[in-house]
Parts: C-alpha cells; sequence; structure tokens
C-alpha cells in the first residue's frame, strides 16, 4: 500500500507506478474529484492537463504540483506528502481567517478551534525541547 | 502562567489555547501539562500543524484570534526576550538586570493580552495584520512538505531517511527554529539545547532569537 499525507491527513491508498491512482482514491485522500471540466473540489475546478490521466488513473503527484504544491515523497515511493503551496497559504494568511484545526488534548480527545467562535482565543505554542 | 490568565478572564469570553509542538508525541509534554493542571485547551501537535498554518518559526508564538475567528495579532513571540544569549554558559546564570529585563518584558506582554481581553486593545486593524503576517516562500512551503515526510519516517522507524528529510526542511527553512531544534530533539533529548543551538544562536550576530512584539513595554 501507499500512504498519502496532506495537510492533516493520511490514507493508505492502491497506486501504481508514482502516485498514478483512480479518480475514486484520488478524491479520498485528497477531496478532489475528477469532473468532466477537471479537478474539482467545492467551486473550483482545475483543468487537468494533457498526460496527467491514463486508463483511468491520475497522476496525482504532477496534479498537485501542477497547482503549484510542494510534493515529496520517500525513497521508496511509497510515501508522499502533498503539502501546500506557497501562494495558498499566503492567501489564507492574507484572508485573516483563523486557519481551523482539530489537536487531541492530552488524553486523545479532539478539540477543534472554531468551536470556540465567539470568544476570543490566545492561541499560544510551546514545547518541552 | 496560563492558567492564571484564563481564570482571571474566561467569564470575558477569553480562552486559551496551548499547543505543544511535540514530534515525538504526548509523553513528552506530559510532565509540563500534568503540573499546569489546565482548565483550558492543552492540545498535543506532533506535525507541528499549527506551526505550518499560522508561519511560526519559534516557541513560545502566539496568535490572538477575536470572536469572529478572525487573525487579529499574527505570529508573535510571546512574552520571550533574548537575554537568556547573555547568559553564563558555564554556570547557566543570567545577571540580575538581564532576569529583571526579562521579568518585565514577560509582564508587559502578558499585560497586554489582558486589556486585549478586557478592552479589545492591540488588536491590529486588517490591513496591519495582514501586513504583519509571515511571507510564506515556495521553500517554506517546500520545508514544511520534507518536515512532514521526515517525522512520518522516523515516528515509522525510518530514522536515517527521516533524518535526511528533516535536515533538507532545516536547509530550506533556516529560520525556523521549531524546525531545527524538534530534529535535534528526535535525535538526542537535549541536543536541541545543547552546543550545536548555541552555535546557531551565536551565528545569528545581531538578529533576534525572539524578534520582540510591536507591543507597548518593547523595543522598536
Amino acid at each position: 500500500m501507499t500512504v498519502v499525507l496532506t495537510e492533516t491527513d493520511e490514507t493508505e491508498v492502491a497506486a501504481t507506478g508514482g502516485l498514478w491512482l483512480t479518480a475514486a482514491e484520488a478524491e479520498r485522500a485528497t477531496g478532489w474529484t475528477l469532473k468532466p471540466e477537471g479537478m474539482c473540489r467545492g467551486e473550483v475546478c482545475v483543468p487537468l492537463p494533457a498526460g496527467m490521466a491514463k486508463g483511468g488513473r491520475i497522476d496525482l503527484a504532477a496534479f498537485w504540483r501542477h497547482m503549484g504544491h510542494p510534493v515529496v515523497s520517500d525513497d521508496a515511493g511509497e510515501t508522499w506528502v502533498l503539502g501546500t503551496g506557497a501562494a495558498t497559504r499566503s492567501e489564507m494568511l492574507a484572508g485573516l481567517e483563523a486557519p481551523d484545526f482539530t489537536l487531541p488534548d492530552l488524553d486523545g480527545k479532539p478539540h477543534r478551534l472554531s468551536d470556540l467562535r465567539g470568544r476570543k482565543v490566545f492561541l499560544t505554542t510551546w514545547a518541552s525541547w | 502562567m496560563w492558567q492564571v490568565l484564563y481564570q482571571d478572564l474566561e467569564q470575558l469570553g477569553f480562552m486559551v489555547v496551548a499547543v505543544a509542538e511535540e514530534s515525538r508525541g504526548p509523553d513528552s509534554a506530559r510532565p509540563w501539562i500534568e503540573q499546569a493542571k489546565p482548565d483550558y485547551w492543552s492540545l498535543i501537535d506532533p506535525d507541528h500543524l499549527v506551526a505550518r498554518l499560522y508561519g511560526m518559526t519559534n516557541v513560545p508564538q502566539s496568535v490572538w484570534i477575536d470572536e469572529q475567528g478572525r487573525v487579529v495579532r499574527p505570529a508573535e513571540t510571546a512574552g520571550s526576550t533574548d537575554h537568556f544569549r547573555r547568559m553564563d554558559l558555564k554556570t547557566r546564570t543570567m545577571a540580575p538586570e538581564d532576569q529583571a529585563a526579562r521579568q518585565a518584558a514577560r509582564d508587559a506582554y502578558f499585560a497586554a493580552v489582558r486589556e486585549w481581553a478586557r478592552t479589545g486593545e492591540h488588536a491590529l486593524p486588517a490591513d496591519a495584520a495582514r501586513a504583519k503576517q509571515p511571507k510564506v516562500t515556495p521553500e517554506i512551503a517546500a520545508a514544511h512538505a520534507h518536515f512532514r515526510l521526515g517525522t512520518w519516517l522516523r515516528a515509522h522507524g525510518r530514522q536515517a531517511e527521516g533524518d535526511r528529510h528533516l535536515k533538507e526542511a532545516s536547509r530550506l527553512h533556516p529560520d525556523s527554529w521549531n524546525i531545527w531544534r524538534q530534529a535535534a530533539d528526535l535525535d538526542e533529548v537535549g541536543k536541541a539545547s545543547g552546543p550545536e543551538f548555541w552555535a546557531r544562536v551565536q551565528a545569528l550576530g545581531d538578529r533576534p532569537y525572539y524578534p520582540p512584539p510591536d507591543l507597548p513595554g518593547f523595543p522598536r
């Protein structure tokens, strides 16, 4: 099996020759859906360049880079990180909406930042190291 | 410290979310959290997701978020100062005046947090907040991808291969102390504040390790 790591998720997929996935697997790993107009998520559609789809599969790594995002993989090509590109990240920061996240506490209980809407939040970081 | 802040201000609709950037996982953070006995949210972030999302490069850094979920102060140093750089490394002590100045800066920062909670003061208008957001380059974006892969590989027993990606992450984003120090800690507990760390700090020269926030009581 191949592992795809996105910003927050980890998905096992059946890939061939790099990161060629069926449209269903690509959607499960990234939330992007293959439609006649291209790869779509929500209202946004990005045309899929020739060569990135073949025999019912999509070259997800190439498509991700095509969108301006970094892609890195392990030596065996079995673990892939689909990152977030500088332009996308900069746009999100410029929008000033606090990026949402869900993280566990010590007991593993998940907490979602956006559940605190209506309160002022002092978001702070620390580390043991 | 955060518990007192939270207790004093929670009735005003104020919340503290303290995120531990800990790729070793919850047990590395556990002793501190159990001692703090927090009523606020104390969360564990092995992938440094929050640092990535908010463009943070060191700890402690904070972001102020208003009731509408808008960032009103982007990532900035949360009360720490560079006085530690003048520490006597043999005795690990600081001169009394440096200790006092350090405490004064911490007090000034948390006084500002309290004023914000009470009156909204120090929240930046949108344009100013936008201008202060961290700048993300393609190198930084790639560094985060390598860091994610490196910590994942390490967590899956593939130390040498993971370390290559962590090293590449630091090369691409040399200003991120989070990336370098977390990788050093994964290599060996204590290394994040060992001789290599001090050499890196010295190499900063006139540049700050903890850039002061643009708040009253801090140097401009």
